[in-house]
C-alpha cells in the first residue's frame, strides 16, 4: 500500500512539473514569436549592417546648400564636431589630414565631411576659416539647428549642448568617424583612439569597395 | 677615477675593493652621475616650475587651427608635501577666460564637464592633466597659439598660491611627450 502511495505522489509531481514546463514554453512562445510579441514601429526590419546615415540637407563652408545626394558615388568619412572643441575635433581633423596625405592619390575620390554639432557658433565663415589649417579636401557642413539635428539623428550620433560655468556652453558629441561607402551605406567606424595602421586599413578598404 | 680603476684591476673582487678604499668619493661620483643622467631628459624635453613642495612638470598646449577660440592646457603636478593642496584655477596670457575641465570618452561620445571646485592634489600625490582627461580649458582665445612658441600663465593653488608658468606650444594633434603610439 505504502509503495503504491509513493508511486502515486511521484507520478503527480512529475505531471505537475511537466504541466509547468509546457505552460512556460507556451508562454515564452506567445511573448517572443506568438501573437503576444512586442510590436515593432512601422515594422522596419534591419538586416546586415545597421541603418546608419541617410538623407541630409546642410550648408557647406562656402555657404552653398548641399545634400547627401551631392556626395553619392564617393566613399565618405563623416564625423561630428565643433570648432569650440579643444581636443577631439582638431585632433581628428589633423589625423584625417595626415592620413589623406599618406594615402595620396589613392584617396582622391574620398570625401571627408565634418558636420558641426554647434550650428549656432559654427557659421560657414567660421568653418571656412577653421578648415584652412587642414587638408583642403575636407568639407565642413552646418545649417539650421533642425537640419543639423536631422543629420545627427540620421547617423544615430549623439550631440548635446551643455552649459558651462562661465555662462557659455560646450557640446557633448560622438567622437567616432563614420565610414560610408559609395552607395551611402554604413561600413563601420574609426574610433577616436584607433591605432594608426588600423585606421588607414579601414580607409583603404572603404576606397577599394 | 683612473687611479681607482687601476687599483681595482689588481684585485679579483675589485668593485668591493674600491668601496673599501675610497668609499665616500666613489659614492659621491656615482650619485652625481645618476642625478646627471636622470636629469638629462628634463633638460631637453620638459620644463619644470615649482613652488614650496609642489612641482609643476612641463605645462603644454597645442597650436590652434585658424579661427579657433579654444584650446586645452596640460601639465603634471606633484605634491611632495605632507599636506593636501588643490588646483583651483589657471590663467593664460592669450585667453580671456580659463576653466578647469574634465573630458571623458565613453561609448564613442566625448563629454566635457567643468570642475568648479578645482582638482584635489593629495599629500604625496600627483595629478596629470592630459588629452582625454583633466585639462585646463582656454576659452575665448585672443590670438592663435603658434607651434614652437611659449605662452605665459599661472596656476592657482589653494595652499601654495599663485605660480607663474609657461605653456610650451606643441603641434596641432600632439598627444604630448608621454604618449608613444599617437605621435605623428
Amino acid at each position: 500500500m505504502k509503495t503504491l502511495m509513493v508511486i502515486r505522489y511521484a507520478a503527480w509531481t512529475i505531471l505537475a512539473a511537466l504541466a509547468f514546463l509546457t505552460a512556460a514554453i507556451a508562454l515564452g512562445w506567445w511573448r517572443v514569436d506568438g501573437p503576444g510579441r512586442a510590436q515593432t514601429d512601422g515594422g522596419v526590419e534591419i538586416k546586415g549592417l545597421p541603418q546608419i546615415g541617410g538623407p541630409f540637407t546642410l550648408v557647406n563652408q562656402h555657404g552653398k546648400i548641399v545634400s547627401n545626394k551631392d556626395f553619392l558615388g564617393k566613399p565618405k568619412l563623416v564625423f561630428f564636431g565643433f570648432t569650440h572643441c579643444p581636443d577631439v575635433c582638431p585632433t581628428t581633423l589633423f589625423e584625417i589630414t595626415t592620413r589623406l596625405q599618406k594615402l595620396g592619390t589613392e584617396a582622391s575620390d574620398l570625401q571627408v565631411l565634418f558636420i558641426t554639432a554647434d550650428p549656432e557658433r559654427d557659421t560657414p565663415e567660421q568653418l571656412a576659416l577653421y578648415l584652412q589649417s587642414f587638408d583642403p579636401r575636407i568639407v565642413a557642413l552646418t545649417g539650421t539647428q533642425e537640419q543639423v539635428d536631422a543629420a545627427v539623428l540620421a547617423y544615430k550620433a549623439y550631440a548635446k549642448k551643455v552649459p558651462s560655468e562661465g555662462g557659455g556652453y560646450t557640446m557633448d558629441h560622438t567622437a567616432s568617424v563614420f565610414l560610408m561607402d559609395r552607395n551611402d551605406r554604413f561600413m563601420g567606424l574609426i574610433d577616436y583612439h584607433e591605432q594608426e595602421a588600423s585606421a588607414l586599413a579601414k580607409m583603404r578598404r572603404l576606397i577599394a569597395k | 677615477m683612473t687611479r681607482l680603476r687601476l687599483r681595482a684591476s689588481n684585485s679579483v673582487d675589485g668593485h668591493y675593493k674600491i668601496l673599501s678604499i675610497s668609499n665616500k668619493m666613489f659614492w659621491l661620483i656615482r650619485i652625481f652621475t645618476i642625478l646627471f643622467i636622470a636629469g638629462l631628459p628634463h633638460l631637453t624635453i620638459a620644463h619644470d616650475f615649482s613652488v614650496g613642495d609642489i612641482n609643476i612638470e612641463h605645462p603644454w598646449t597645442r597650436a590652434t587651427p585658424a579661427g579657433a577660440k579654444v584650446a586645452g592646457g596640460y601639465v603634471t603636478i606633484e605634491n611632495f608635501g605632507s599636506k593636501p593642496d588643490r588646483l583651483l584655477s589657471a590663467t593664460m596670457e592669450a585667453s580671456k577666460q580659463v576653466e578647469l575641465h574634465e573630458m571623458s570618452l565613453t561609448d564613442g561620445v566625448m563629454r566635457m564637464r567643468g570642475l568648479p571646485n578645482g582638482i584635489p592634489l593629495p599629500a604625496g600625490g600627483r595629478i596629470e592633466l592630459q588629452p582625454g582627461g583633466f585639462h585646463i580649458m582656454f576659452l575665448d582665445l585672443q590670438r592663435p597659439l603658434k607651434q614652437g612658441e611659449k605662452v605665459g600663465g599661472t596656476l592657482v593653488f589653494e595652499r601654495a598660491g599663485v605660480v607663474q608658468i609657461e605653456f610650451q606650444i606643441d603641434a596641432i594633434g600632439s598627444q604630448g611627450s608621454a604618449s608613444g603610439d599617437h605621435q605623428h
